[in-house]
């Protein structure tokens, strides 16, 4: 009798572990779908990048105008301009990748699926990560390449991945929440910038900091707020995405 | 409509006279400080609603969890008031401060860490209600209103942290000791007494509008509940 149940509790743990494993392996995959479609979708029509794209240069040729940009302002406000062209860059991407969602009923469609919804949070935020990165790449090529500066430092790379997670964790469930408002378009810089606030300070100090040929030491508290501050935020969201979609 | 409980009556009217003894000590009561001289009475006002409306907001973090967790509206109504009453102290706070920093340290503002966060918790709450306007399904205002409240509420001390990345002035008065504050001073027992006054008087004033803002919340969802009915 005790061999018996304890055999059965052996099956039924087994049973709940390959469950596990099952669950775990449809999320990574649910995740990876939504990415996929995503940049598919981008692939496809480079709407959301071009603009990103075109409206960060934009910016930095007003910053060159606005801020006389010469070589001796620009010791001190490289990395200051570089944040926020990313921050306002930002912005544009995260209210169009959820209006698109939401526009044309995709958002429902991606609710229907039998999968975690957590799964599509991470999933639009990695995408959302993913055009940030690539067109701050090329701000940082465009932007070395007009003031003859070399910003490829391995500890500004670090800085630029870690702010621009916290920015897309944050900005994701943000822009999930205000695009299902009346004042949408309106109304996301308004919910992200008073929270993306740490994050933008502590990325400028950051980076000013290897900019300055700091050691690694000096910048050890930007950038361990940076690393706080991504953790946190994204385990609110992921805990609380849910609250956001649901009907 | 339920008729106004006596306890609240007798808190309005308790709040009314804890206003004037807090006014009496603070302004006539408490010695004028030797170096600031008479504008230093700002203070015991200044700290008694910064007191109270942070108590305020942390308070409506507690209840964005609350709600998300058993969903039922009337937390959201008291998170609403939470917040609507400590952002009227918190502006409170934000001018009376700024009064006296022009006298004690020459300028309307400055971008010192409590200062900013200050500011920017303001903007955060601001925000939280530009978001609550857009949106019409009570149910899904309150979720929203939850965990933009939550999310504020949590980033307030990692963004006075970050801004300490910068520098400060801003005096410490109770157990403080930066160097570098300018407008610092020691408390005699009769300042300690108008501080204690003063912070007794704004908390109760702060649950006489917290309860009776409550109440308005009530009314405001009845009125909701039978413009509904009418078109339905």
């Amino acid at each position: 009798m005790t061999v018996k149940s304890s055999e059965l509790a052996q099956v039924k743990t087994n049973q709940r572990s390959r469950l596990r494993r099952q669950t775990s392996g449809n999320f990574f995959k649910a995740v990876s779908a939504v990415v996929w479609k995503d940049l598919q979708a981008e692939l496809r029509t480079l709407e959301l990048f071009s603009a990103m794209l075109v409206f960060s240069l934009l910016i930095i040729i007003i910053f060159n105008f606005a801020l006389e940009l010469d070589l001796k302002i620009r010791q001190s406000v490289t990395s200051g301009v570089l944040w926020a062209t990313f921050a306002f860059a930002g912005t544009l991407g995260l209210n169009r990748s959820m209006a698109i969602e939401k526009d044309r009923g995709c958002l429902d469609g991606l609710l229907l699926a039998p999968v975690d919804r957590s799964a599509i949070y991470f999933g639009k935020l990695i995408s959302n990560l993913t055009f940030m990165l690539i067109v701050e790449a090329i701000v940082l090529v465009v932007y070395s390449l007009l003031y003859n500066i070399n910003l490829f430092q391995p500890g500004l790379l670090l800085v630029i991945l870690l702010g621009s997670l916290g920015y897309a964790g944050v900005g994701t469930l943000l822009a999930a929440m205000s695009v299902q408002t009346r004042t949408r378009d309106i109304l996301l810089p308004i919910l992200l910038f008073p929270i993306i606030i740490p994050v933008l300070l502590a990325a400028v100090k950051a980076s000013s900091g290897f900019l300055d040929g700091a050691q690694f030491s000096d910048v050890l508290l930007p950038l361990d707020i940076l690393v706080v501050y991504d953790l946190i935020f994204i385990s609110v969201a992921f805990m609380f995405f849910e609250n956001i979609v649901e009907e | 409509m339920q008729a106004k409980p006596v306890l609240l009556k007798i808190i309005d009217i308790l709040s009314v006279i804890m206003l004037a003894m807090a006014t009496y000590f603070a302004l006539i009561k408490a010695p004028t400080e030797l170096v600031m001289g008479n504008v230093q009475r700002i203070f015991y006002f200044h700290i008694g609603t910064a007191w109270t409306a942070l108590l305020g907001f942390l308070f409506a973090s507690v209840l964005s969890i609350v709600y998300l967790f058993n969903k039922d509206l009337k937390w959201d109504r008291y998170q609403v008031a939470a917040i609507e009453v400590s952002l009227v102290f918190f502006l409170i706070t934000i001018m009376l401060g700024s009064i006296w920093a022009r006298p004690a340290w020459n300028t309307w503002w400055t971008w010192d860490p409590r200062l900013t966060t200050a500011a920017i918790t303001e903007l955060v709450y601001l925000a939280y209600f530009m978001l609550r306007q857009g949106i019409d399904d009570p149910d899904r205002r309150a979720r929203f209103g939850a965990v933009y409240a939550l999310i504020g509420g949590i980033s307030a001390p990692i963004t006075f942290y970050a801004i300490r990345l910068f520098r400060t002035i801003h005096p410490v008065v109770i157990a403080g000791g930066n160097p570098k504050a300018q407008g610092g001073f020691d408390m005699t027992p009769d300042m300690l007494t108008a501080m204690f006054v003063a912070l007794g008087a704004f908390t109760v004033i702060f649950i006489d509008l917290y309860w009776n803002r409550i109440r308005l919340g009530d009314l405001e969802d009845q009125v909701e509940r039978l413009k509904l009915k009418i078109t339905m």
